[in-house]
């Protein structure tokens, strides 16, 4: 250690007013793994006003979700609170005992899970389950039931009766997770946490649970803690943010301002890493965070960020960060937030030149394919035709259920189509199944999944994952072989360490760029990319953006990229096809959709995404629930949610996938220049309000 | 200092990932010795191991012929007493281990590998072949295993040979159905998608990706075979199907003695029991501290 004297500035941020719901002092958490206490929380300290909505974000492995868990003391057996006090309405809950406990959790504090549908008993109806969190308060079972009925009218189901009949499998997952929030709300908690409350749930849904969740937060006196790595979410939801980095909170302050002008440099990063602004790969490579995460009980003697941190010095390695008030009610933990403005933007010349349209690499036409379950044809896809070029990347987007996996794993022959669909590549026509198509053909198309855990065979070392798929792929042997891994590790910026080791000792975003490598071993024609950064964080995620837009720049490979995320999409999507119900509904240049006019569904889907920049929308609700695949509705499978629906048409006519504009496909019968000028007057509407309110949007 | 942010960097690793990686493994096995379970475990087989190994040399009288008084009860002379012919029971415990931990390993390890092989096929393939294998498995399953066991001896006449290979056989099924749900979890796994696209063989996928995959759930059976079959071989040779005399096995011993109990002559009957479950114990405890490793 220094000589320096170690200046012990613990924190006393800016202390608001009215006293705390929810007043967490510094405190520190281990969790004891193998016998040895690992750090996982270094000194947290916030509090939350009553009536106030707190968010925490951060990367995983940040400590977010253990500070949300310790605020109800809802530790694992392993974890150990070596110092500092929760003080939820005064009462330091770290003194509590068993009994104590409960009858805190009762009656003062709430919590509400990512996963809805293990939060709900799962063989007993939905009633009973609300009831009880009623009697539990002493309610005697009529009571009970008249306050679960107002509960679940309170979180806008409509028909309660209904709801409380069933069983929480015949409901859908914003359903599950609206009646839990109502038996979260049953004691009105003064605490109410939420952890992740919509990550498993599509844009649409989410979005209406989100209006939902603020609409009670606004009439509630509850304090809300809510945790969400989705930045976007935070932001449309709190009022102020933490954000955390091992295991401290490193910049705190009300939301928009947090957002717009960070004084971290860890929150700039992570907020340069996302793709916003419509910022596609022809323009600038992503910002990323150099570095890892610090592995959970390495011992961080200063400030915990110095590793990757751009402005780091000397100083930083010696001294803790002070608490830096920056006014506002905003503080930064750090002794350089006066030189933030000094860490640069990735230059626009580093991006990659707009690819221009090449040959056609694969055609489909006709492609269907039905699933047979419980004796009933389930279609999945239905007569889908699309193109994809040369070098370009064709972005798939829809909710889930819309059948854009089923169509990945159709192109790739681990699904067979039905009969009278073709799917061609270059100039033949492929094979159903992969098995049956000739190596030449497997080597052409290859997949980069969603999970690189489950993606690459934990018992391999990363060396031989790459050789196999190299040897087997392009038909070499010996010496070539390693030279071609050689090769393609340096592409993907991995080095000789890494191909020694197994998947388990690389971090996520390291996994995710040896399947990628892995999927470039033959050097293929196309690459089917399902989600390839939904797993990872978003300082990874913008690396990985990166790697693959390099990677496709150098060798032309075409891309057809799944995601829900349209910023990821956005960023590198050449073209974007939209689909519903496993039929396409619009198909368009990247810009042409972000743009519009579009299809009344992919108008709403855009509207729904959380935004992060604070900029106001109209959110388009869709009403009800996705038809099932196995009964689609008829005509345009779509009427039944639509909010532009033509009574006595749309019903009964199914619209044709035609050309509206050059290159422009659309699935509607409202004609596009009506379209143009439905959308345009939902634009001003919003502008007019922004003109009148404050930019909070209720 | 440049301060601008580096675009698409080399993400560093720690210079210590291998180091760490044996640490781990170092963590993992302290805490194995750490269970007390399992070093109970290991300390009892080890001394059984020991003392069929050495037999003989170690046992204080020789186990088959030499003849004292009959039964002598425990005592300074003869620790665990004499049998009904005069032998000396602590010997005859100490050699009888020696046919059990033959027997007992080899059963095991035939019904682990038989039961591997099948489970391995029928998870991957799935289909007609799991169907098929599975109603056959599930027929056996039904049938009891000690009746069985003591239908065929009888029928093939008995040998340690037949011994093996009939409680081999029989714990097969029971094996397969175990290997068969862990390989139903890996076969979803996305690196048997990735394997099949780029045009890998069925035996090639089984034996290469899949297999080492779910090899500790099979060592973790092992054990608890091996568990059973000491059990299930005593209790055939106590049944006389078993291992043959002369051998001083212990089932052997308890049934050739147990009639003695009622005039009050336990100890010949009593110390070759406790030597049978503290074999079942041992191995069982073993067995727990894996799977809850495994299970980690």
């Amino acid at each position: 250690m220094s000589a320096l004297p170690n200046v012990e500035i613990e924190p006393t941020p800016p202390v608001p007013s009215k006293a705390a719901a929810l007043k967490v002092e510094d405190l520190h958490l281990a969790y004891v793994v193998r016998g040895i206490p690992r750090p996982v929380l270094r000194g947290v300290s916030f509090e939350v006003k009553p009536g106030e909505s707190y968010g925490l974000v951060g990367e995983s492995g940040c400590g977010k979700s253990t500070t949300a868990y310790a605020a109800v003391r809802y530790l694992p057996r392993n974890a150990r609170i070596t110092k500092g006090r929760i003080l939820v309405a005064g009462d330091d809950i770290v003194k509590k005992s068993g009994d104590e406990l409960r009858t805190f959790r009762t009656r003062h504090a709430s919590m509400v899970y990512q996963d809805p549908g293990s939060a709900l008993n799962p063989s007993t109806k939905v009633g009973p389950q609300v009831v009880e969190a009623f009697t539990i308060l002493g309610q005697d079972q009529k009571r009970a039931r008249d306050s679960a009925l107002a509960a679940l009218q309170r979180v806008q189901i409509a028909d309660p009766e209904r709801v409380m009949g069933r069983y929480p499998h015949q409901l859908s997952g914003g359903m599950q997770q609206r009646v839990v929030i109502a038996m979260a709300l049953a004691s009105d908690p003064q605490l109410l946490v939420l952890d992740e409350p919509t990550t498993g749930l599509d844009a649409t849904v989410e979005a209406s649970v989100l209006d939902l969740v603020r609409a009670l937060i606004a009439e509630t006196s509850s304090a809300v803690l809510l945790i969400a790595h989705n930045l976007g979410v935070i932001r449309t939801m709190c009022d102020r943010v933490g954000v955390m980095y091992a295991g401290k909170i490193v910049e705190e302050g009300p939301a928009a301002q947090v957002f717009e002008r960070p004084q971290h440099p860890y929150t700039v990063g992570l907020l340069r890493a996302l793709p916003r602004h419509g910022v596609t790969k022809s323009e600038r490579p992503l910002a990323t965070i150099p570095g890892t995460l610090p592995q959970i009980g390495t011992p961080l003697p200063t400030c915990v960020f110095v590793d990757r941190c751009p402005l780091a010095t000397d100083l930083c390695r010696d001294v803790d960060p002070p608490i830096v008030d920056v006014g506002n009610g905003q503080w930064t933990r750090c002794h350089h937030w006066d030189r933030i403005g000094e860490i640069k933007e990735p230059a626009p010349g580093l991006g990659q030149a707009a690819i221009e349209q090449g040959d056609m690499a694969l055609q489909l036409d006709n492609v269907s394919k039905t699933f047979r379950s419980g004796g009933h044809d389930v279609p999945a896809l239905v007569g889908v035709d699309l193109q994809l070029f040369d070098g370009e990347t064709l972005g798939l987007v829809g909710e889930s259920g819309s059948g854009k996996s089923t169509l990945a794993k159709t192109i790739l022959g681990i699904e067979g189509p039905d009969v009278g669909s073709h799917i061609t590549l270059e100039d033949h026509e492929l094979g159903s199944l992969a098995a049956k198509r000739p190596s030449g053909d497997k080597r052409q198309i290859q997949m980069v999944f969603q999970n690189p855990d489950s993606a690459l065979n934990r018992g391999k070392s990363v060396r031989s994952i790459l050789g196999r798929s190299v040897s087997k792929l392009t038909g070499l042997s010996g010496k070539a072989v390693d030279d071609r891994v050689d090769k393609l590790a340096d592409s993907l910026r991995l080095t000789q360490r890494h191909l020694d080791l197994k998947p388990r000792q690389l971090s996520g975003g390291l996994k995710q760029r040896v399947a990628i490598a892995r999927a470039f071993a033959g050097d293929p024609r196309i690459v089917v990319a399902d989600e390839p950064t939904s797993a990872l964080d978003v300082s990874v995620q913008a690396a990985i953006l990166n790697v693959l837009s390099e990677l496709q720049a150098e060798s032309r490979t075409s891309y057809l990229l799944i995601s829900h995320d349209l910023g990821v999409v956005r960023y590198l999507a050449d073209r974007i096809a939209v689909m519903y119900l496993g039929r396409v509904q619009e198909v368009g240049d990247s810009e042409t959709i972000f743009r519009g006019p579009n299809h009344p569904y992919t108008e709403a889907l855009l509207s729904a995404v959380p935004n992060i920049d604070g900029e106001v929308r109209t959110r388009i609700r869709l009403d009800g629930e996705v038809p099932s695949p196995a009964n689609p509705p008829s005509g345009c499978v779509f009427h039944t949610r639509c909010p532009r629906v033509i009574k006595g048409l749309c019903e009964v006519t199914e619209p044709p996938l035609a050309e509206v504009e050059p290159g422009h496909l659309m699935k509607c019968h409202i004609p596009l220049e009506e379209l143009r000028r439905l959308q345009a007057q939902r634009k001003e509407l919003v502008v007019e309000e922004q003109s009148v309110g404050p930019v909070e949007e209720v | 200092m440049d301060a601008t942010a580096t675009v698409g960097p080399v993400t560093p690793v720690g210079p210590t990932l291998r180091s760490e990686r044996a640490q781990a493994r170092r963590e993992t096995l302290a805490l194995l010795f750490r269970k007390p379970g399992f070093l109970i475990g290991v300390v009892i087989l080890a001394m059984w191991a020991v003392f069929a190994v050495l037999g003989e040399s170690i046992a204080p009288y020789d186990p088959f012929n030499d003849f004292a008084r009959r039964h002598v009860p425990p005592g300074p002379e003869h620790l665990f007493g004499t049998d009904r012919l005069g032998r000396d029971v602590l010997s005859r415990v100490i050699v009888g281990a020696r046919d059990v931990l033959l027997v007992a390993p080899l059963a095991a390890i035939l019904g682990v590998v038989a039961g591997s092989l099948l489970g391995l096929i029928m998870g991957y393939y799935r289909g007609f072949i799991d169907d098929a294998i599975s109603r056959v498995v599930e027929a056996f399953l039904s049938l009891p295993v000690i009746l069985v066991a003591l239908l065929t001896l009888v029928v093939l006449g008995s040998s340690t040979l037949v011994v093996v290979l009939v409680v081999g056989i029989l714990f097969t099924p029971i094996v397969a159905r175990t290997v068969r749900s862990a390989v139903l979890s890996e076969r979803q796994l996305d690196y048997v998608t990735a394997a099949k696209l780029r045009g890998e063989s069925g035996l090639y996928i089984i034996t290469r990706e899949i297999f080492p995959n779910v090899l500790g759930p099979i060592v973790v059976e092992l054990t608890v075979r091996f568990g059973y079959a000491i059990f299930t071989i005593a209790t055939l040779s106590f049944l006389g199907v078993g291992i043959q005399p002369p051998s001083p096995d212990w089932g052997l011993t308890v049934s050739d003695e147990y009639t003695n109990m009622i005039s009050g002559k336990w100890w010949p009957t009593l110390f070759p029991a406790l030597a049978i479950a503290s074999c079942v114990v041992a191995v069982n405890l073993i067995a727990d501290a894996l799977q809850s490793l495994t299970g980690e």
